[in-house]
């Protein structure tokens, strides 16, 4: 085997034994690694996962040009050469495998907690005694001079949204330097799913950030899929479809409003945060729960829609296609909200690749990243998705990326429910594969949704990972500060809308 | 501004006319239990088993649901064989004490009114900081709809504001994880006296989905004392809006 093609190919959706993944040596590791990603790969996930004494690292690749995936293994031990400087993209990773169990890259060049939680194996990366780290509770980067001030916001914010930390090195009005520390919505997900799934599972993983329910639920459903070996019946997929395009659709038209709220563009403001309670009244309609609570699960969904009840809702969505299209326009149309979004909050298309941007923030860098076009399932694979791609990098840019998904969402949604597949929205799957990797990627609202699981000899969860969109976006909005005025925090940050309980887990 | 104008007059009016007219919820919707014990057979149990998160027991009259620990998932009604436990669309949950979110035959106790002076100082005008601690983002935004024009939270003089210094009270979502608790206890303390605790959502009550997490606290109930539950995973806005106005003797 060539040291360049040691990875092995994996469909998106797929399950490998691990017998056929070979633990390769480090450098063997290190070189396919860096070559696929020199070939365009990108690090959809790294996670360690603890194999007796020893500690497995694993790296999930996705190869957008080829619609798969790769995967690596390898072993990892107390220390290993960090490969953060010459692959960006892995040093969250790397700090998040640190974190967990106390395996330490060395030569890191920004070595920090991830979530300031005990590592789940008594080994702290850092050093620390017995107590429990505090969040935020680190040393910050911090610029000296006599005109240089920091400014400290949260975990508390201002309004009803979730906690985190905010770093600024400001001179004057200017951020030279902004770095964010999260951590205070960590719940301990993935070791809560160990030796699943457990009955509070489902619920546990609609949870993992509230707002993208439909996302993480259709991952998970996904990766028991995969194990199980089902079959997505075609209404089921099409229904799975309606969901996460009305999910999207509800925060995209919340985001474009509360942009508009912070610019004190009202009318747009108002018109957007009723409109995207009607989206979230349409998910209800699906399953009960505006959220999308116990609609997605594995082999289908599980609720039925009737003929009158699709036909209604595809009335419905046309009432309110037309007041949404009237308060985007309105908003594109105005010349100073486009003066305030234009130039503001730029990320560099280099910098958003360098760091693996993913999602709406990637797309307006320009770059070609949708899981639903490179890597579709289910109704994805014959939808014909053609990602919104911008090129300014801006606030502006990631609204106009959201302008376009909404209606190209709208469009989708009827067609899909105009031509509903007849048949069960359900199937029955078989138990789980046993000693099996499974991957699935979905382009939940925010970006690519990671959920890996790996099962032991029952078949039971012996490993799942979770990367959400804001794990890797969470650097751009950093990146987006740099040079602004501090003002313009709220804008920037709305303009990414990240999760931070997706973040923390 | 002739654009603003037209589009103002094509979007029309949408704020509700609740509390006058009740809202319409979804055929989906589950609200309040109904539950009907002379059709539970003994020794069954179904709804007990297929409950995720322990909200059943099985008592001499028909099993009792906990609305605290209670996400609505519908696992117990889909599981009872005889039609003894079902979900109703009435978003009314919300109770003053833990004990009264049992609900039974005879439903649950809703939540009555403020007292005496409490009721003076915060009936007409209340400002609420919200803590969201450990929340996932789903009982935050359905607050945050409160305040779009549909609700229009202000016209009941409820407002949420940026600094507990300027609040009547603390509403807190999420199971309370433990990185967040001191932030949490420290922004009760920055509250001035008197003020009140408002638990919202199934996590902030008993610990929701993440109940018996070793990160998590199982909600507020040991951390603060809570002068209103509000049940839901998330709440409906209009279960924490009747909640709110419940609480203040608007209904």
């Amino acid at each position: 085997m060539s040291p360049l093609r040691a990875a092995v190919p994996l469909a998106n959706g797929g399950a490998v034994p691990l017998a056929n993944l070979p633990l390769l040596g480090r450098g063997h590791f290190t070189g396919a690694l860096l070559a696929e990603v020199a070939e365009g790969a990108r690090v959809a996930a790294c996670f360690a996962v603890p194999v007796g004494s020893a500690l497995e690292l694993y790296a999930v690749l996705a190869r957008d040009a080829h619609g798969d995936l790769a995967i690596l293994r390898t072993e990892i031990g107390g220390e290993y050469p960090s490969l953060a400087l010459r692959c960006p993209e892995l040093q969250l990773f790397e700090r998040e495998i640190a974190e967990q169990f106390g395996s330490i890259p060395t030569g890191h060049p920004w070595f920090k907690p991830v979530r300031f939680h005990r590592s789940w194996n008594e080994r702290d990366a850092w050093g620390r005694g017995l107590e429990r780290p505090q969040p935020a509770v680190q040393e910050f980067y911090r610029v000296e001079g006599e005109e240089v001030h920091e400014v400290a916001v949260g975990p508390v914010h201002a309004g009803v949204i979730e906690p985190g930390h905010f770093r600024f090195q400001c001179h004057g009005e200017q951020i030279m330097h902004l770095e964010i520390a999260l951590g205070y919505q960590h719940r301990d997900v993935e070791r809560l799913l160990l030796n699943g799934p457990h009955p509070a599972t489902p619920h546990q993983i609609e949870t993992v950030a509230g707002d993208t329910s439909i996302g993480h639920a259709s991952a998970w459903s996904q990766v028991s899929e995969a194990l199980a070996g089902s079959d997505l019946p075609a209404r089921g997929a099409a229904l799975r479809l309606v969901a996460m395009e009305l999910e999207r659709l509800a925060n995209h038209v919340g985001d474009i409003g509360a942009l508009a709220g912070d610019i004190g563009f009202l009318p747009t403001a108002a018109y957007c945060g009723r409109l995207r309670g009607d989206y979230l009244n349409a998910t209800a309609v699906l399953c009960g729960n505006r959220f999308g609570r116990g609609l997605v699960r594995p082999g289908g969904v599980a609720a039925d829609l009737s003929d009158e009840q699709a036909a209604a809702l595809r009335e419905c969505l046309v009432a309110v296609a037309r007041d949404t299209h009237g308060a985007l326009e309105l908003f594109f149309d105005t010349p100073s909200v486009l003066a305030r979004l234009e130039g503001t909050g730029h990320v560099a298309v280099e910098d958003a690749a360098a760091v693996g941007l993913v999602g709406v923030a990637a797309r307006a860098c320009g770059l070609q990243r949708d899981a639903r076009k490179h890597h579709p399932l289910g109704a994805y694979r014959t939808a014909g998705i053609e990602p919104a791609v911008k090129w300014g990098g801006d606030v502006f840019a990631r609204a106009a990326v959201r302008q376009r998904e909404i209606e190209d969402s709208l469009v989708l949604i009827d067609s899909t429910l105009a031509a509903l597949p007849s048949g069960p929205v359900r199937a029955e799957g078989g138990a789980p594969r046993p000693k099996a990797l499974a991957v699935a990627l979905v382009e939940g609202w925010r970006g690519e949704i990671v959920h890996a699981a790996l099962t032991d000899a029952a078949g039971r969860f012996s490993r799942y990972k979770i990367v959400d969109p804001s794990f890797r976006n969470w650097t751009g909005l950093a990146l987006a500060l740099r040079g602004e005025q501090i003002s313009d925090f709220p804008l920037c940050n709305k303009s990414f809308n990240l999760s931070y309980c997706g973040f923390d887990l | 501004m002739l654009k603003i104008i037209r589009e103002r007059i094509r979007q029309g009016h949408r704020t509700a006319s609740y509390p006058k007219e009740a809202p319409v919820l979804p055929e989906r919707f589950r609200g309040a239990p109904r539950i009907v014990p002379e059709l539970c057979r003994e020794g069954c149990g179904d709804c007990i088993k297929a409950c995720p998160f322990g909200a059943i027991e099985g008592t001499a009259n028909g099993p009792r649901l906990d609305l605290g620990r209670c996400i609505f998932c519908g696992a117990c009604a889909a599981a009872c064989p005889h039609g003894v436990l079902e979900f109703s669309r009435d978003h009314r949950l919300a109770a003053r004490r833990r004990e009264d979110l049992l609900a039974g035959a005879d439903g649950h106790r809703l939540a009555g009114a403020l007292e005496g002076e409490m009721r003076r100082l915060f009936g007409r005008s209340l400002k609420l900081r919200q803590v969201s601690a450990g929340g996932c983002n789903a009982c935050e935004a359905d607050l945050n709809v409160l305040n779009t024009l549909v609700f229009d939270l202000a016209r009941f003089g409820i407002q949420f504001v940026a600094s507990p210094r300027h609040a009547d009270g603390l509403m807190v979502t999420g199971p309370v994880t433990e990185n967040m608790r001191f932030a949490l206890l420290e922004t009760y303390a920055a509250l001035p006296a008197p003020k009140l605790v408002i638990a919202s959502g199934a996590c902030a009550i008993a610990g929701g989905p993440f109940r018996g997490s070793p990160e998590c606290h199982d909600g507020i109930g040991d951390l603060l004392p809570v002068d209103l539950y509000i049940p839901g995973c998330p709440p409906h806005p209009y279960t924490a809006l009747d909640g709110l106005l419940r609480l203040l003797g608007r209904l």
